[in-house]
């Protein structure tokens, strides 16, 4: 029998370590401080701090006509901003009631299903690098690089996209868009390879899974109170998700699954991201077969027919007189809302990304809120790292997918 | 299936005519309750078993500086996974005295969405456990959502700037 050493009261060696981790710490992938109180390398208290890039995105918001906030949305989870515009198209097209053709809907839906995967795909990659294995990111990226080629083919931009327009796109999808689409798809070249390689790489790995089994674990009840949505709430095993249960533009048409984890931590994050992009994937092709099944004249919609509210094409405002008067009203922010308050969410690779509009009637949104899913869950954080370990919490910070642009609006 | 009439009976028969301002904007239920309930009215939805609201969308706050005495609204979203609706409700506060009960108690994640609202436009959450700023800095003295701080006219023509020609 070992006698233990007690220390004197008061002593330095019982005291607990007070830690900075950030703001800017290589390890937390953005602008957060972490105020970490520690017993040795356990985490005993955590206080967060968040604003730092903080951009007054609502208040700009009360000042603009609705195609100048499609940049700002941007710059919410700058990961996957295809996702972000056509939530706040949807959420216009929603107040000023436009149909949408189908053909839109299909080509919307391809757009952000790559986002989403762009998003899991840097997401996944990072938990690996902060778990120790750098080469997973460096071989997806590659495949990052094919999804931003195809926005610039579609918008001409590649990380903050403003992508499409209030009733469609800017311009039909080019020959070229659907070359590097179908590139992208090839199961033998392709992202589906890449993938199969990167889950060979990480799902069975035994240090990979010691590192992340059991480590930020939360219960589906205790995410579901603090606000969780998107994967890190499937992976504490509730299947909520806003593509099924409140489909946008045509997700109904679509056939996929919703994949849920059990235990909720780092692990499961990880897979449940990982099948989210297999059905991803999934969706893109059908959506692609979709939008090829169309013939003649409906094989060259691309957008909805409002002229009050779309943005026409530069060839139209240089030759026709009512293209023109349109071209003005709208980037002069001439064009007047309807009264309502409407409340809309899509699905963002984070979760519910909700956008609640209220129109007095003028040229601006009276109020513009957005739902940031990053915002609402990171407030778990302190209670997802007590306990656990330093380096844990660097790994559970990754696995959250926590974009500051999202964060701090 | 619970629908938008049920909800509204339900809520009817529990808190009389003290809810108000019954609409349907959008297909989304909508009223307006007295800021003493605010708590009762969220554990109702909450606790009754067939409505079973349990999950908060979202909390804000939006300004009407021509509304006297209810100057400040705070809004919020409540979503029922198990039927698949949607509510908002609004309670409405005094600038002067904007003392609204926190959810924190019921929700987790009412924390920082209380904390923002008060950091933007001060609603002062009774209860809350530290409402402090959390996105502006703590130095600030005003709310600067509120619409007394104008943005710049876009249309202003006193400005003569030769760089970018306004």
């Amino acid at each position: 029998m070992s006698e233990h050493i007690l220390l004197p009261e008061g002593s330095i060696e019982k005291q607990t370590t007070t830690l900075n981790l950030g703001p800017t710490h290589p390890a937390t992938h953005g602008v957060f401080q972490n105020i970490l109180e520690l017993d040795g390398e356990r985490i005993m208290k955590a206080t967060s701090t968040v604003g730092y890039i903080h951009r007054a995105f609502e208040k700009i918001a009360e000042r603009r006509a609705l195609y100048q906030i499609t940049p700002l949305t941007d710059r919410l989870n700058y990961c996957s901003s295809p996702i972000n515009n056509m939530g706040w198209h949807l959420t216009c097209e929603k107040l000023l009631q436009v149909e949408t053709p189908k053909r839109v809907d299909y080509l919307r839906i391809i757009i952000m299903e790559l986002a989403r995967i762009s998003d899991h795909l840097i997401c996944n990659s990072i938990v690996g690098v902060d778990s120790g294995a750098y080469s997973g990111f460096l071989y997806v990226m590659q495949f990052r690089e094919l999804i931003y080629e195809i926005y610039e083919e579609v918008c001409g931009s590649r990380l903050t996209t403003n992508i499409g327009r209030i009733g469609g796109f800017e311009r039909n999808f080019t020959n070229t868009a659907f070359e590097k689409l179908e590139k992208f798809l090839d199961e033998k070249t392709g992202y589906p390879a890449q993938l199969r390689e990167f889950e060979n790489l990480f799902n069975r790995n035994r240090i990979f899974m010691e590192r992340t089994i059991g480590c930020g674990a939360i219960t589906g009840e205790r995410a579901m109170n603090y606000g969780f949505t998107g994967p890190n709430l499937r992976a504490a095993g509730v299947d909520y998700d806003v593509r099924v249960h409140s489909p946008y533009s045509s997700y109904q048409d679509f056939d996929f699954t919703v994949p849920i984890g059990t235990t909720g931590d780092c692990y499961d994050r990880f897979l449940v991201r990982n099948q989210e992009m297999w059905q991803s994937l999934s969706i893109i092709k059908q959506a692609y077969q979709k939008v090829q099944e169309f013939k003649g004249a409906e094989a060259e919609i691309f957008h909805a027919d409002v002229p009050a509210y779309y943005l026409p094409e530069k060839k139209d405002v240089y030759t026709k007189m009512e293209a023109l008067i349109y071209h003005f009203k709208i980037i002069m922010g001439e064009t007047e809302m309807p009264v309502g308050e409407v409340y809309n969410s899509v699905e963002g690779a984070n979760g519910e990304l909700g956008y609640y509009l209220i129109s007095d009637g003028g040229r601006t949104p009276y109020r513009l809120h957005f739902r940031r899913p990053c915002f609402i869950y990171y407030q778990a954080y302190p209670e997802l790292t007590q306990g656990g370990m330093l380096s844990d919490a660097v790994i559970t910070m990754s696995s959250l997918n926590l974009i500051a642009g999202e964060l701090d609006a | 299936m619970l629908t938008n009439e049920i909800i509204q009976q339900k809520l009817t028969d529990k808190f009389g005519d003290s809810l108000t301002d019954w609409q349907v904007p959008f297909g989304m239920l909508t009223f307006t309750a007295p800021k003493e309930i605010n708590l009762k009215v969220l554990q109702f939805l909450f606790d009754e078993p067939e409505l079973k609201f349990n999950f908060l969308t979202d909390l804000q706050a939006v300004h009407y500086p021509n509304n006297k005495g209810a100057e400040l609204a705070v809004v919020y979203h409540l979503h029922n996974w198990v039927d698949n609706i949607r509510i908002r409700f609004k309670v409405f506060t005094d600038i002067n005295q904007p003392d609204v009960y926190s959810a924190t108690a019921l929700y987790q994640s009412a924390n920082f969405m209380e904390r923002e609202t008060y950091d933007f436009y001060g609603v002062n959450f009774v209860g809350h456990p530290n409402l402090i700023r959390i996105l502006n800095v703590d130095e600030m003295d005003y709310f600067p959502m509120r619409k007394e701080f104008p943005l710049e006219d876009q249309t202003r023509i006193d400005k003569d700037d030769d760089m970018f020609g306004r």
